[in-house]
């Protein structure tokens, strides 16, 4: 399969990322060349094989409900590129 | 509703419960509502480079508790999935959901829809209940032209119900969401604090021509409350027939309720086509519930609703509609309850009309639970055993109740006594007042002589009000109708 | 420096150095250091750090590791310390907490002398994609030192640290270790918690320790490893000796050597020293047998599938909302995601986030993500069934020694290929490390991979410490014997 330049378009927009139209041609070249490599999977037999999402196959371990954090706002917000009255600001939200 | 003409409509709901744990779905932070900003969100919940989320087995619990509720299947495994969107209340640019293999599958919910000879039942079949992380919000007032971030509700579990598109008006819609939100309540799964958005309804509603398949769903999201739930349907459906009708066709839609126009609007936020690109999360291995925990769950959860209205009707007697009203919510079926077993079975028919009558009047009037009633259900059942051994009737048991509610006394005898309101059922010292009665008002005994029965009720008011409505009604009846020869 | 974390230990235990004179020497070799392996020194912190193992030690509550100096990879989260995980996005990011593995390095006494330069985010194979610049190797120093723990194997082969904390996604810690003639080992994934570990791709980073000998990451590891609460993919498993099967004899060892790994895919410098290794330990009493890895040729496939995967949704987090470059000029929010994410981001983690971003999409789910996930069972499978006929697997870390700076950077695929013998470690979490068996083209360091079993760790550092014990390759340095 080959990306065509409007995939790698709608997958910036997706991963909100610009892509100059300078570095376009360079991308979608790096990236059919990628999906060349990993395409080589395709030769495995895979069927009736079950997914492995995790390394290790164990059960999710359950914590008790408890609350364990204090307030610690200051210190977590002091890295905020822009914060006023606790809140972290951006450009307006239209829902 | 007004039911369309030649129209069906065709509802489904998305409900989201916030799980009433302490602490976060994958986080150690306070759940606790109305905390400063940010105050309560940690580390985790504001997504730093490298925090990793762990599961609070509340959020567990609480699922498996509503999954029996319904007589849903409980998914021996189940498994978390990032769903990846940006937003800024989102902060780690995916929200921590089910998709593929949900926690509960399956259930029905019995609804009783509308009031008198149109009420029916019906079963809403739900598709499934899965467990999730609730986002942060924005706060929309003015910052120089910047929308505030609160991260402090990210991270609350939530519970996302889901229907099947089964639902045909609002009413059932309403009803339906009524339903679910006592039902959570009931098994102490979710506060049903609506104002503070515990229980928030996303209703997908189409309409379509009979026979015709299904029409193209908008979805009305953040409903919360029931009345915004019905305005917000009945002004969909109409828009679409009207739509439709002008020659134009529906397109998928998300779209926000706006109180105070009674209209919906697009979500400008939601007009990019999305793929969440769904995948399982690699930081949390699958959800397994073992079946000793799906037992433990079961011991702890309180008679169900349902099967409580059936135990009142064949215990007590009591109808339909009775049992459906007194097992509103957990707390006015304790206090029924625990009325019957003070008062006895045989007074389970008056204390149900004094749960749902005066208690649940007075209640209201002054916005208090029952579990915060001033009168309690022992001192109810007190009340109750004085009106059925004639010692009080029902008139004065209301003043009593009502000595009760203002504190006036410990109990029902209490105030019977100090009071002096026993009820009179000495012949010899009702049959003077009637005398003075019948010597004071003798326009209505002629009245009543020449066959005005009304008279005969005027002439018993006029004695029970003598009596200050100590004498029993019965005995003022049978004397007065002695002494008038009728 | 030439001492080991063994015998620092020892001089510090006996009195004849301090913590705060080890780490002013170690301090002054890092800011005289051509390579560029830190990307910050903050010599107060440092310091003060030296000051309390010193304190520690007076006290008499010292332990085997106290007033040791490392370097931390800058992927850790260290309260108080720039934790930039070799990115721009994180050029100002000032971490509020401890990752675990700092924290359990700290209650050891560790001393941070500095925080090591890595590609960002943790990919790459050369540290040419950090944004703090390259690392040069110091054997040569016109060579990568391989990547992405590239600062963190510099500083150890230059001598500036004894040792250094690293972590392996596809070979982050055995191919630098490699590159530059030091021993690092990649645990189980499981064993030492991703707590505070700026994540690449979730389901296969795992943090390990880099040093000059096995002995020394056996004790590093027994600070890093252990079970944490706070990951959830943390396994609970009794705490373990690493250093207590060290001088076991390897007698009767069944080494495994894939076949077709030393034939035509290795450069016949790295094949000669890879096969002379092998020899050693059956010099050392180990007996060879063939295995096979059917499918682990489909290992690179799969892995850069799986990791970009991971990677486009755990780096959506850096959205300059609450940390992070946040680029000056927006009209909107959209705008402000993109533009700060295209500047805050280097092209090779912009082209990983687009892959990945790919691959989980609609439509395309089933045949790449899902694909690569029955092709990573496959490969564990594949090793279960390699272990039923032997102990440990033997073979190269990389086709060739390191390459030179700027070699590979043109086709990013070209790259990957490299990683052909350590993706599969880290598809089905197994443990794995790398130690010097040689030199080859141009003099420089040939590493030996040795893979083992889940939670296999101490009998591959046994294995390690006893080549070790035989040979004097890791005992090189690039100014000369130690």
């Amino acid at each position: 399969m080959s990306l065509s330049a409007d995939d790698v378009r709608k997958m910036a927009r997706l991963s909100r990322l610009l892509i100059s139209d300078a570095d376009a041609a360079a991308t979608l070249n790096a990236l059919n060349n990628t999906l060349a490599l990993v395409e080589r999977m395709a030769a495995v037999d895979t069927r009736g094989v079950e997914p492995m999402a995790h390394a290790q196959d164990v059960a999710l371990r359950l914590r008790p409900d408890a609350v364990t954090e204090a307030d610690a706002r200051e210190a977590l917000m002091a890295n905020a590129p822009a914060a006023e009255r606790g809140l972290f600001l951006v450009p307006k939200v239209i829902e | 509703m007004s039911r369309p003409n030649g129209w069906e409509v065709v509802i489904g709901l998305e409900t989201h419960v916030q799980l009433s744990t302490v602490s976060k779905i994958f986080s150690g932070a306070s759940t606790a509502f109305g905390a400063e900003p940010n105050r309560q969100a940690c580390a985790v919940d504001m997504a730093l480079p490298g925090v990793l989320p762990v599961m609070n087995e509340g959020a567990v619990d609480r699922a498996i508790a509503f999954g029996l509720a319904i007589g849903a299947h409980v998914a021996p495994r189940s498994v978390f999935a990032r769903k990846n969107y940006f937003y800024p209340d989102l902060p780690k640019g995916y929200q921590i959901s089910q998709f593929e293999i949900p926690v509960v599958q399956g259930g029905t919910i019995t609804i009783q829809v509308g009031e008198g000879d149109k009420a029916y039942a019906k079963q809403v079949e739900l598709t499934r209940a899965h467990l999730e992380e609730d986002a942060g919000k924005s706060l929309h007032e003015d910052f120089h032209g910047m929308s505030g971030i609160d991260l402090n509700r990210a991270g609350t579990p939530l519970l996302e119900i889901v229907t099947e598109p089964v639902m045909t008006s609002s009413a059932e819609a309403v009803a339906y969401a009524r339903a679910l939100h006592a039902l959570v309540m009931w098994i102490g799964i979710c506060d049903g604090n609506m104002q503070e958005g515990s229980f928030r309804c996303d209703a997908n509603v189409s309409v379509r021509r009979p026979g015709e398949p299904l029409g193209t769903r908008r979805e009305i999201k953040n409903l919360n409350s029931f009345r915004f739930l019905q305005q917000a349907i009945d002004y969909e459906i109409r828009w679409q027939i009207e739509q439709i009708e002008d020659g134009h066709t529906i397109q998928q839609a998300t779209v926000l309720f706006d109180p105070d126009t009674g209209e919906t609007r697009m979500m400008r936020s939601k007009e990019d086509a999305h793929d969440y690109r769904y995948f399982p999360d690699p930081d949390l291995p699958p959800l397994v519930i073992e079946p000793a925990r799906i037992e433990r769950v079961k011991a702890s959860l309180p008679e169900l609703p349902a099967a409580m209205q059936a135990r009142f009707a064949a215990d007590f007697g009591l109808s339909a509609y009775d049992a459906a009203q007194l097992t509103s919510s957990l707390e006015t079926a304790r206090y029924f309850e625990a009325v019957v077993a003070a008062a006895g079975p045989a007074q389970a028919k008056p204390a149900a009309n004094w749960v749902m009558g005066e208690v649940a009047a007075r209640l209201n009037r002054e916005e208090k639970s029952i579990a915060a009633s001033p009168v309690s259900s022992a001192q109810l059942a007190g009340v109750l055993a004085r009106v059925a051994d004639n010692t009080i009737s029902n008139t004065i048991a209301r003043k009593v109740f009502e000595a009760l509610w203002n504190g006036e006394g410990e109990s029902a005898d209490a105030i019977i006594e100090a009071q002096g309101l026993k009820q009179v059922t000495d012949a010899s010292a009702i049959e003077p007042i009637i005398d003075e009665v019948l010597a004071a008002n003798p326009q209505s005994v002629a009245e009543f002589k020449a066959g005005k029965e009304k008279a005969f009720n005027a002439l018993v008011g006029q004695v029970m009000k003598a009596s200050r409505g100590k004498a029993s009604p019965a005995q003022v009846n049978e004397l007065l109708k002695k002494k008038l020869g009728a | 420096m030439r001492g080991t974390v063994a015998s620092l230990a020892a001089e510090l235990a006996a009195g004849s150095v301090s913590a705060v004179e080890l780490a002013t020497e170690a301090l002054a070799r890092a800011q005289a250091s051509p390579l560029n392996a830190f990307i910050t020194l903050d010599p107060e912190r440092t310091l003060a750090e030296a000051r309390a193992a010193d304190a520690l030690r007076a006290a008499g509550q010292a332990g085997p590791l106290t007033g040791i100096p490392i370097a931390q990879k800058d992927i850790f989260c260290a309260e108080g310390w720039r934790t930039t995980a070799g990115s721009k996005m994180l050029g100002n990011f000032v971490a509020p907490y401890d990752a675990t593995v700092v924290a359990r390095g700290k209650a050891a006494g560790l001393v941070t002398i500095g925080r090591a330069n890595m590609d960002e985010f943790a990919m790459g194979s050369t540290n040419e994609n950090s944004a703090f610049g390259p690392v040069h190797n110091p054997w040569d120093i016109t060579r990568v030192p391989g990547g992405s723990s590239g600062g963190s194997a510099a500083a150890v082969a230059a001598g500036i640290v004894p040792a250094a904390t690293g972590t392996d996604t596809g070979g982050s810690i055995r191919q630098p270790a490699g590159f530059c003639g030091i021993t690092g080992i990649k645990p189980t994934y499981g064993v030492v918690s991703r707590y505070g570990m700026i994540a690449y791709a979730s389901s296969l980073d795992q943090g390990g320790p880099m040093a000059r000998t096995a002995q020394d990451c056996a004790m590093l590891l027994n600070a890093m490893a252990g079970f944490d609460a706070r990951d959830a993919t943390s396994l609970p498993r009794d705490a373990e000796d690493y250093t207590r099967d060290l001088d076991r004899p390897l007698d009767g060892l069944r080494v495994g050597v894939p076949r077709g790994w030393l034939a035509d895919g290795v450069s016949a410098d790295v094949r000669a020293a890879v096969e002379a290794g092998i020899v050693q330990l059956e010099t050392l009493g180990a007996k060879r047998v063939e295995v096979d890895l059917p499918h682990a040729q489909y290992a690179i496939a799969a892995y850069y599938v799986i990791a970009p995967a991971e990677a486009s949704s755990n780096l959506s987090r850096y959205d300059g909302v609450r940390y992070g470059h946040r680029a000056a000029d927006y009209t909107d929010l959209a705008e402000m995601y993109a533009r700060s994410r295209s500047e805050g981001f280097g092209a090779e983690v912009q082209r990983r986030i687009l892959v990945g971003t790919y691959v989980l999409s609609a439509g395309y789910y089933d045949a790449y993500y899902l694909k690569a996930q029955q092709v990573r069972r496959r490969i564990a499978d594949d090793f279960a069934a390699a272990f039923a006929q032997c102990d440990i697997i033997a073979g190269p870390i990389a086709p060739t020694v390191a390459y030179k700076l700027g070699e590979k950077t043109a086709d990013p695929v070209q790259m990957y290929l490299g990683d052909v013998y350590t993706t599969l470690v880290n598809l089905a979490g197994l443990p794995a490390l790398s130690l010097p068996c040689g030199f080859g083209e141009g003099g420089m360091p040939v590493g030996l991979q040795l893979i083992g079993g889940a939670f296999s760790e101490a009998r591959l550092l046994n294995v390690a410490h006893r080549f070790q014990q035989a040979t004097d390759h890791h005992l090189q340095t690039p100014g000369g014997a130690a």
